[in-house]
């Protein structure tokens, strides 16, 4: 059946809540409303308000909350609906959810997934299209996946909840209702900790997540009218981190760009970037090249388009470095 | 033309056991065992002795920075003694009484002050929370349990503890607020010791008492002297009871006063005050209990120094096991990082290996 990312969602945490007792959905607005994105539609109907809970307005507690709940071997798959509002939940990923089995040496896990709309690109209010995923790729005991499609959007969020770890699933929001495809409700997990190679490519390897994975495909479709055959890699596990395919994808092609929505400084490209210098310095025909937003505040609406990467820069960015090596 | 009025809410003091050791004539049936009493006393003593051997240790460069319950030990006693197996303890650092009390080990509380990840991976069937140390975030997880036993139908109480600290966080109103809405079987019990490190309660908030922190939840709110460790075994009791009946969480303020340093990193003289403190002592859980016992004939010096001997040998096998014990793989810090290293660790696993190889 043809579906949008957001339905691919619904369709993941039906299949996950009817598969597993312990499995329960929680969040602001995910339950009676089916969530601000309709992530959750029918959920609440299908599976009760006991398993499927509207929360109180507090990411801290959300967060908190799932914790306490995976500690017991519930799964939680908790909503928080926007990453800008991430930063109040923070500290239950960083100080307790990430750190529960190793200071417990394995006595306490925790099994919880943490859902969270991200990116740019859809008119939003302020804080609405933050990309701060590098505050968590930082942490150790954190599993980091980001979806780029419907497909992804199912597969990845089965394998989180599935996982016995705790794994945060970020959904671009410029992808929720943008493309549909074939979805096949068949349970099947896509593995977590593996970079997916949609298009292949000779002379240079894009390498993104999230929303620009959509972008760097458009631009590998302009380049090949130019005869530049780029692969297209999408990361779909930040952490932990496929740098063996990346590796081997630019050992071939010689080149890389790595394109992501947040801003620069600290993103996550420069530690693939930095990798790969380390991992495949003497396979590099030039420099790897980032194509990111700069560092700046995300800005309103208005100059939105003066500040996430296109498919343009992307292909500008390309062009340059075929040009120098 | 006043709209706004002062609210005062009223929140009497429980209290069954007086300073002077005397019983209450309206001390419940339950709290009038001399058992009990001397079930309290032997534990209170056990810690007592187990805290100041622990500081010792620490003064002497073989314990990392611990954390001292003198003073307090009467609220954690009667939470352990309170306690169902089943139910769930979600400490915050100052629980030893009532942890030793549910299975948990001296050897693991040492460990944990050790520096040693293992002192949390307490021996089964205890299956309680680890030490928390990020003020009040315990509270929300304490909620998250509860909702999972009351989703699953459970007969079992969750009872967390904090600090008078903890009450300015709000991690403590949004775990008192959830649980009110979610009619949580969950029991919250503030250690009131007057101190967050150096800054007094007067500092901390306006309020005349905690217990009235539960209002705005829409929950009960209790104050008990954290002194009388017969009142506090009635109270919170009580409140467990209520929970595992699926009558809702409740709040207990115990009032009494932490009379060490903060931890062994902290000197209180530099901002308490030393004639408080004195009152503060004599005020303390153990010297009335042990007035109640001698009036029925215990405590004698006989009883005192079996006790001692006892418990000394107890506390000695123990500390020499903690100096034996070896200290964690250093793989450890990879092995129980996830449920299975990923791929993209195994290359800094084995260079945490060739690094040992090296030292």
């Amino acid at each position: 059946m043809q579906m949008t990312v957001v339905e691919a969602v619904d369709l993941a945490l039906a299949r996950a809540l009817s598969e597993d007792d312990n499995v329960v959905v929680l969040g602001e607005d995910v339950g009676r409303n089916g969530g601000v994105f309709r992530a959750t539609v029918g959920l609440r109907e299908r599976f009760g308000p006991r398993r499927v809970i509207d929360t109180p307005l507090a990411e801290n507690l959300i967060a908190g909350v799932a914790v306490g709940m995976a500690t017991q071997g519930l799964r939680p798959v908790a909503e928080i609906q926007f990453i800008g509002f991430m930063y109040a939940a923070l500290e239950h990923l960083v100080s307790h959810a990430a750190r529960l089995r190793n200071r417990t040496r394995g006595r306490i896990t925790c099994p919880l997934t943490l859902r969270m709309p991200f990116g740019g690109g859809i008119h939003a209010p302020e804080h609405h299209s933050e990309s701060t995923e590098a505050l968590l790729t930082h942490i150790p005991g954190l599993k980091v996946l980001a979806v780029s499609s419907p497909q992804t959007a199912y597969g990845l969020l089965l394998a989180a909840i599935r996982d016995p770890d705790p794994v945060i699933v970020l959904e671009p929001e410029r992808l929720y209702r943008s493309l549909k495809a074939e979805v096949p409700d068949d349970g099947q997990a896509l593995p977590i900790g593996q970079c997916l190679t949609w298009r292949e490519g000779d002379d240079v390897t894009l390498v993104s997540w999230g929303a620009a994975v959509q972008d760097c495909l458009q631009a590998a479709e302009l380049l090949a009218a130019d005869n530049i055959s780029a692969e297209v890699i999408d990361v779909a596990s930040l952490r932990p981190l496929d740098m063996a395919t990346i590796v081997e994808s630019v050992r071939h092609t010689g080149r890389c760009v790595i394109v992501h929505e947040a801003c620069r400084t600290g993103g996550f490209g420069g530690e693939i970037a930095a990798q790969l210098v380390e991992l495949a310095f003497a396979d590099l025909l030039t420099a790897p090249r980032r194509v990111t937003a700069p560092d700046v505040i995300v800005p309103y609406l208005k100059l939105e388009p003066h500040y996430l990467p296109g498919v343009a820069d992307i292909v500008a960015a390309v062009s340059d470095i075929m040009e120098s090596s | 033309m006043a709209f706004i009025h002062e609210v005062s809410p009223d929140f009497p003091m429980v209290g069954f056991l007086d300073s002077e050791g005397r019983l209450a004539a309206h001390t419940p049936p339950a709290q009038r065992s001399p058992e009990l009493w001397w079930q309290c006393w032997v534990h209170i003593n056990l810690t007592r002795r187990f805290d100041q051997r622990a500081i010792n240790l620490q003064r002497t460069g073989r314990l990392g920075t611990y954390a001292s319950c003198l003073g307090q030990e009467a609220v954690s006693t009667a939470t352990g003694l309170a306690m169902h197996p089943d139910d769930v303890l979600v400490p915050y650092y100052r629980d030893q009484a009532a942890q030793l009390l549910r299975g948990v080990r001296m050897l693991d509380i040492l460990r944990f002050w050790g520096g040693d990840e293992r002192g949390s991976c307490f021996p089964p069937p205890c299956h309680d929370m680890p030490n928390c140390v990020p003020i009040a975030t315990q509270l929300p997880h304490a909620a998250g349990i509860a909702a999972a036993i009351r989703l699953r139908n459970e007969r079992r109480a969750v009872l967390a503890t904090c600090g008078d600290g903890a009450t300015s966080r709000g991690d403590f109103y949004e775990a008192l607020n959830l649980a009110g809405v979610w009619h949580l079987p969950l029991v919250v019990v503030i250690n009131n010791n007057q101190w967050a490190i150096s800054v007094p309660l007067s500092a901390q908030t306006a309020a005349p008492t905690l217990a009235q922190k539960a209002v705005a939840a829409g929950i009960p709110g209790v104050r008990v002297d954290g002194n009388d460790v017969l009142a506090l075994h009635a109270v919170i009791g009580e409140a467990l009871e209520r929970a595992r009946a699926g009558k809702g969480p409740t709040l207990v303020e115990a009032v009494t006063y932490r009379l060490c340093d903060h931890t062994t990193a902290d000197d209180m003289s530099r901002y308490a005050d030393p004639v408080k403190r004195e009152q503060a002592a004599a005020l303390e859980p153990m010297v009335r209990l042990r007035r109640l016992l001698q009036g029925i004939g215990r405590c004698t010096e006989a009883d005192d120094a079996q006790l001692e001997q006892q418990q000394n040998a107890l506390i000695d096998d123990t500390i020499a096991a903690f100096l034996a014990d070896p200290s964690p793989a250093p793989e450890d810090m990879f092995d129980f990082l996830f449920a299975r290293l990923p791929d993209e660790l195994q290359a800094q696993r084995r260079a945490c290996q060739a690094r040992q190889g090296r030292s």
